[in-house]
């Protein structure tokens, strides 16, 4: 656990010293915070709805650029040698970028509690949906985060690790898109595996422990790949 | 103290390590040494429990590399081939990092970097991002790196490529002195260095060791062969073919002089004197005798015969 979180903080470092999280965390704001004073002005609602509804798309884009670096850059350097002849586990590295990543993200969601006071000052919002949204954000977020990671273990290049990335995120969100081609079964199945079939469930302001098992799963499964992925030692 | 036991490591089909068989003694300093792609780096790779052996098994004091991997690592500094280093950092910063997730107690790390900076010449660049550095300070922190939880084994892959020659004199009294105490491996393409260096050299050619003895061993091992200086100025260029036809000694190396004459590097396997032979060879031949002595044999001979030979038929 220990050495998780020394690997997590270095991430954080490493994030923190560039523009690159300052980046991510400025646009997310900026663009949230566009759409949210859209429907605040515009259509006069006080409501988070249109942000909530956008922020699976936004992140499509957002958490793949976090987490593109995180393997890619480590193997074109070498670095990941060095780290693996350490006395830890793949697993613990695995785990501290995720942490890395996750705390990034989580944070680039707090901020937007700014428009929530903002909000709760101007009308009256529906806190369980606000609430409801908020954690099915979190969970989104650690998904995404993990399948980030485990594009960034395919390759060497950053750019393809993005690429990679945003492909499975949108495969996964499209899922649940598609279904009225397909038979009913085969239909249940893909809107199982949907990320935004949850997710909207979730938006409701209805916190079932199946949605919730699926963030999970969906998490650890790409964590197995990555694992298994980083236990053949690619070069 | 290292044992390692008829280690292959295939990638795929290629076998880059082939039944490789050494032990390490505790103090030893070791040179790996072999033309690239011989299986330095993978040999070292699978020492440090980076790679799994295909076949065979690696002990560390008695510890298994593939069930023990992180009580190896533990007794183990590594510094990769190319020296991979986190370029954002600062050196205090990185090897602050190392020392945390080496498990050293966070109130002892600022006295390890001290004594870090000391012994590797880190004081004055502490303070700066290691991407700064010039390569023979990255040098320096990748080693400072590898030895600051003070580890019994070092295992330094090219050490000293790419320096200049201030450099590598530095960094090779430093190994000298971490080698006082600690069980080095090195590996090098420089034959120097291991006769500066090491203690013992192991000669490694497509995967397969091909010598194993101190240095001044190896070179008394090939006292057997003799290395001659021949050259001739011929009318006819087929110099090379009546050589490779007369068959008693292999050419090492040819280079055309400013008056037209052909200076040959001759390595024969046998003690025979072959200045005659050549002597009446050129004779026959009826080219002109411009040279011909023997020449001290020396450890760069027996690489380049071990490694030079070995090569498939
Ligand atoms: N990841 C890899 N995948 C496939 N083949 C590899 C890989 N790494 C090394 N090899 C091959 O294994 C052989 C041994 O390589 P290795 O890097 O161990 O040699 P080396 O002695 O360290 O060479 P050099 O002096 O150039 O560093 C080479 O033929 C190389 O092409
Ligand atoms: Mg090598």
């Amino acid at each position: 656990m220990k050495t998780t979180w020394t690997l997590a903080k270095r991430e954080l470092n490493a994030a923190f010293d560039s523009p690159t999280a300052y980046v991510v965390l400025i646009a997310f704001l900026l663009i949230v915070g566009w759409f949210f004073s859209n429907t605040l002005f515009l259509s006069n609602v006080a409501s988070l709805r249109t942000v909530f509804d956008l922020a699976p798309l936004i992140f499509m884009f957002f958490v793949p650029a976090v987490t593109m670096a995180t393997f890619a850059e480590e193997r074109r350097a070498g670095t990941l040698e060095l780290l693996l002849t350490m006395p830890v586990r793949d697993r613990h590295v695995i785990l501290g970028k995720l942490m890395a990543v996750t705390m990034l993200l989580w944070s680039a969601i707090g901020l937007t509690v700014i428009y929530a006071l903002t909000l709760a000052v101007l009308g009256d919002p529906d806190s369980g949906a606000v609430a409801g949204g908020y954690f099915g954000l979190m969970l989104l977020a650690l998904s995404y985060g993990a399948i980030g990671i485990f594009a960034s273990s395919l390759t060497r290049n950053q750019i393809v690790a993005f690429i990679l990335g945003f492909a499975i995120i949108f495969t996964l969100f499209m899922m649940d898109k598609v279904t009225e081609f397909l038979p009913g079964s085969l239909a249940g199945i893909l809107e199982y595996l949907s990320i935004d079939y949850h997710y909207r469930n979730l938006l409701r302001g209805v916190i079932d422990s199946r949605d919730v098992l699926y963030y999970l799963s969906v998490t650890l499964f790409a964590g197995l790949l990555t694992a298994y992925n980083l236990a053949r030692r690619p070069e | 103290m290292i044992e390692v036991r008829g280690l292959t490591k295939r990638y795929g089909a290629e076998k880059a390590v082939d039944g490789i068989s050494f032990d390490v003694e505790h103090g030893e300093i070791l040179g790996f040494l072999g033309p690239n792609g011989a299986g330095k780096t993978t040999t070292m790779k699978v020492i440090t429990c980076y790679l799994p052996p295909t076949e065979g098994s690696v002990l560390v004091d008695g510890l298994d590399v593939t069930r023990d991997a992180l009580a190896v690592r533990r007794r183990i500094g590594y510094l990769p081939e190319h020296t991979p280093l986190y370029g954002e950092m600062t050196v205090f910063d990185y090897l602050t990092f190392v020392a945390d997730v080496r498990g050293i107690p966070g109130p002892e790390i600022p006295r390890r970097i001290g004594v870090m900076a000391e012994v590797c010449g880190l004081g004055e660049v502490l303070a700066k991002r290691i991407e700064t550095l010039s390569k023979g300070y990255r040098q320096r922190v990748g080693i400072a790196q590898a030895i600051i939880h003070d580890p019994p084994i070092l295992i330094l892959d090219e050490p000293t490529s790419g320096l200049d020659p201030n450099q590598i004199a530095e960094i090779r009294d430093l190994i000298r002195s971490l080698g006082k105490e600690k069980t080095v491996i090195l590996s090098t393409h420089i034959l120097s260095e291991v006769e500066a260096s090491c203690d013992r050299v192991l000669i490694i050619n497509r995967g397969r060791l091909v010598a194993d003895g101190a240095p001044s061993e190896l070179q008394a091992h090939a006292v057997g062969g003799q290395r001659i200086r021949f050259g001739v100025q011929a009318a006819n260029g087929a110099v090379e073919e009546v050589l490779a036809r007369w068959g008693r000694a292999r050419i090492l190396d040819r280079e055309t002089d400013g008056d037209g004459s052909v200076l040959f590097d001759l390595l024969s396997e046998t003690s025979d004197d072959l200045r005659p032979e050549l002597f009446h060879l050129a004779v026959d031949q009826g080219w002109v005798l411009t040279e011909l002595h023997h020449r001290q044999i020396d450890l760069e001979d027996v690489f380049r015969r071990l490694t030079t030979e070995a090569a498939p038929a």
